[in-house]
């Protein structure tokens, strides 16, 4: 089974991430948890609005824009950033924006090619869980979280840069 | 220079965990060769020709005593005991090993040094001019602001993967840019408002490569506690935007064309409207704090400068090498110092490790035990007592650093090329050589005067070669190598990307072309005119006909 990384714990992924669909209108979403692809949740915003909750979330790919929902996001339980490539970082700049911009307070989850050695960079940006590729052991991707004791900027997790915390 | 506090030093030691960890599961098969490459990168580890290169950062071109003898001896342990300072204020290491690498990073990290972010697509070292904080061309030492982004791009957490390199270059003289923002991808000209408030001019969009560009001015005053935020904005515009398709197209200066420079300044403001009261924005403490870091050391009262003149007045040597290699001061009795490692036969920016020793030495010796490198690839002692010019003078001649060459003819740019680097189409370093052969004569390379000659054995132009006087550029013909040449390019305040002279040549014939170029430049100037006011006179038309007369 796939793992995920939530708040620091490893738990068994049981979500599933359904694929972008040419024709999102006619897409069918499963029932369980599931994180469906943004166009999807245009598209039929009105018959899945009674899916909103704990199970259910959205999940937006590096090409699309925050600003497409804007604080809309907020409604959903947990909310997805595609890394179709580890070497891709917008998600990172996507994060930060639903996270300070549009005031997403829930479960924002990487997903994709995600990998250890961008989490704590991750985690910085506001991402509060990971699914990691399922080729790789989310024990050693813990330890990838705390690569760093002090930073030097502000972001999403520490809003205050060095320069205003130097004793 | 900045000192390290206890954060500097844990944030770099931290570092230089993972990537000893990083580069273990590499060796133990749980990285693959993909996935190790940018993180290898992002520390300064790239794969060339012959061997892996290690880039070592040399933050705004500042070095100590102790950090010179702690490079000449990683030279010596892990390499072949010599390195190589290149067009980015970055020294290299042609020949480490991999393994050898995470101990490399650490023996640099007990003298405040690193290798973040020299290569991979990330916010690369910043530069700046070599003679800052000390030339009276100055408005303000911009080596704090240096300091401040330094910080500031280091491990930052959102700008680790962009689309592509990501250069940012600082400059605080209003009249002359040693730091060639204009060709950055940011610069950052400090300039006063009416008030006289201290700020920055924001350049975006320069850069050299296949798609040479100067850059656009997008704004004309940022005040100075506004740096970050505002770089914060340019730096996410780019990040969502830039292409990411092509890697020739990924440069932000393809978008800023793409937006145009008015649509791309107005992405920026929209962003930064959001960004500019946050706590990022920098406080005055914080910059003071800096600034302390930079205060000028303890110079003398030199008033009596006549032992200096007798000694100009006797020596010709001497005064040659005083009227190349030595610029003005802000303090009254002290000199800037440009020691040359343009030697003939040994390849530009190249250093022994016993030259960074004697480097070392001389720094303690002459100049409050600090030195600069510069994007020319020579090396600047900053504070030299003036008394103290002809005893440095005579030590350094045996030493290969006084060829009294400085920003002439013979002080050739030239990138490591097909010798040492796998993406050339051609070597650089023969034709750097065969040219200050055939121009050893030394009056004749004063009478030419100020000129730079740049020299890049391919289209990625780390010789610079769109912004020399004279650009020599590598090129691949059917196998063999060829030599492009451009002219009128200039790094400077009012700079330009040089205009191609026309069909390239053989490695053999350019000697004899530059030859040919200088003879038109002799013929036809007006008096107190350089190669470049001639140039851009009488435009290319004189000089190609000279150089193609006779073939067709
Ligand atoms: S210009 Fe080309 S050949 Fe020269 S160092 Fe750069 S990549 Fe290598």
């Amino acid at each position: 089974m796939p793992e995920l990384i939530n708040n620091g714990d490893i738990q068994t992924d049981h979500w599933v991430y359904l694929e972008k669909s040419d024709e999102p209108e006619k897409q069918t979403v499963p029932d369980g948890k599931v994180l469906i692809p943004l166009s999807t949740w245009l598209a039929q915003s009105d018959r899945l609005t009674g899916r909103i909750g704990a199970d259910f979330g959205i999940w937006f790919d590096s090409d699309e824009e925050p600003e497409t929902l804007g604080e809309a996001v907020r409604q959903f339980a947990v909310v997805g950033v595609n890394f179709p490539k580890f070497a891709d970082g917008r998600g990172y700049s996507i994060a930060r924006l639903l996270r300070e911009r549009y005031g997403f307070t829930g479960d924002l989850r990487a997903i994709g090619d995600v990998l250890l050695d961008q989490l704590f960079y991750m985690k910085r940006c506001g991402f509060s869980s990971f699914a990691l590729r399922p080729d790789r052991s989310a024990e050693t991707a813990l330890t990838g979280l705390a690569t760093f004791q002090e930073v030097y900027q502000s972001a999403t997790d520490q809003p205050a840069p060095l320069f205003r915390r130097r004793a | 220079m900045y000192k390290y506090d206890s954060y500097d030093h844990q944030i770099i030691k931290d570092r230089v965990n993972q990537f000893k960890d990083q580069t273990r599961r590499y060796f133990a098969g749980e990285l693959s060769e993909e996935e190790f490459l940018p993180l290898r990168l992002q520390n300064g580890l790239y794969v060339q020709r012959l061997a892996p290169m290690l880039r070592i950062a040399i933050p705004y071109g500042m070095l100590n005593a102790a950090q010179l003898r702690r490079l000449a001896r990683i030279s010596r342990d892990y390499d072949k005991g010599y390195a190589h300072f290149t067009t980015r204020q970055n020294l290299q290491l042609n020949w480490p090993s991999i393994k050898d690498a995470p101990q490399i990073l650490a023996e640099l990290a007990e003298v405040e040094m690193h290798a973040v972010q020299t290569s991979g697509n990330c916010i690369r070292n910043v530069t700046s001019d070599q003679f800052a904080g000390v030339t009276p061309e100055e408005m303000v030492d911009p080596r704090p602001y240096c300091e401040i982004v330094r910080q500031w791009s280091t491990f930052h957490p959102e700008f680790a993967f962009l689309p592509r390199k990501f250069k940012i270059a600082v400059n605080a003289c209003p009249d002359s840019d040693r730091a060639a923002i204009h060709v950055h991808d940011i610069g950052l000209q400090i300039v006063k408002n009416a008030d006289g408030d201290l700020g920055f001019k924001v350049l975006v969009g320069g850069g050299l490569g296949r798609t040479p560009m100067i850059g656009a001015v997008i704004r004309e005053f940022l005040p100075e506690q506004d740096l970050l935020t505002y770089l914060e904005a340019i730096l996410r515009v780019y990040n969502r935007y830039g292409r990411r398709d092509n890697k020739y197209k990924a440069r932000i200066k393809i978008l800023v064309k793409a937006l145009s420079a008015e649509g791309f300044a107005e992405k920026v403001e929209a962003e930064w409207e959001h960004l500019k009261d946050t706590p990022n924005r920098l406080t005055q403490k914080e910059i003071d704090r800096v600034k302390q870091h930079f205060v000028p050391p303890d110079y003398e009262d030199i008033t009596d400068s006549s032992m200096l003149q007798n000694q100009l007045a006797e020596n010709t040597y001497f005064s040659n090498w005083y009227s190349r290699n030595v610029a003005p001061h802000k303090r009254q009795g002290y000199s800037i110092v440009t020691l040359t490692l343009k030697k003939l036969g040994v390849p530009p920016g190249d250093a022994s490790a016993r030259q960074l020793d004697q480097l070392a030495d001389l720094t303690e010796e002459f100049s409050f035990g600090e030195a600069r490198v510069t994007h020319e690839q020579n090396i600047v002692l900053a504070d030299v007592p003036q008394d103290k010019l002809f005893e440095l003078w005579q030590r350094i001649k045996p030493m290969g650093f006084a060829t009294p060459v400085l920003g002439t003819l013979n002080d050739i740019i030239c990138c490591p090329g097909g010798d040492y680097c796998s993406l050339a189409n051609a070597k650089s370093i023969p034709v750097a050589e065969a040219i200050q052969a055939k121009f050893d004569d030394l009056d004749y390379v004063y009478d030419i005067g100020e000129l730079d000659l740049n020299i890049s054995g391919c289209m990625n132009a780390c010789g610079h070669h769109h912004v020399g006087n004279i650009g020599v550029l590598g090129v691949d013909k059917k196998g063999e190598e060829w030599y492009q040449v451009s002219l009128g390019g200039d790094s400077g305040q009012k700079a330009s990307i040089g205009k191609i002279l026309g069909p390239s040549f053989a490695r053999n014939e350019m000697p004899e072309v530059i030859e040919k170029l200088l003879t038109v430049y002799v013929e036809q100037r007006h008096e107190d005119e350089l190669f470049l006011d001639t140039y851009r006179r009488i435009g290319l038309k004189p000089f190609k006909e000279r150089v193609y007369a006779g073939t067709h």
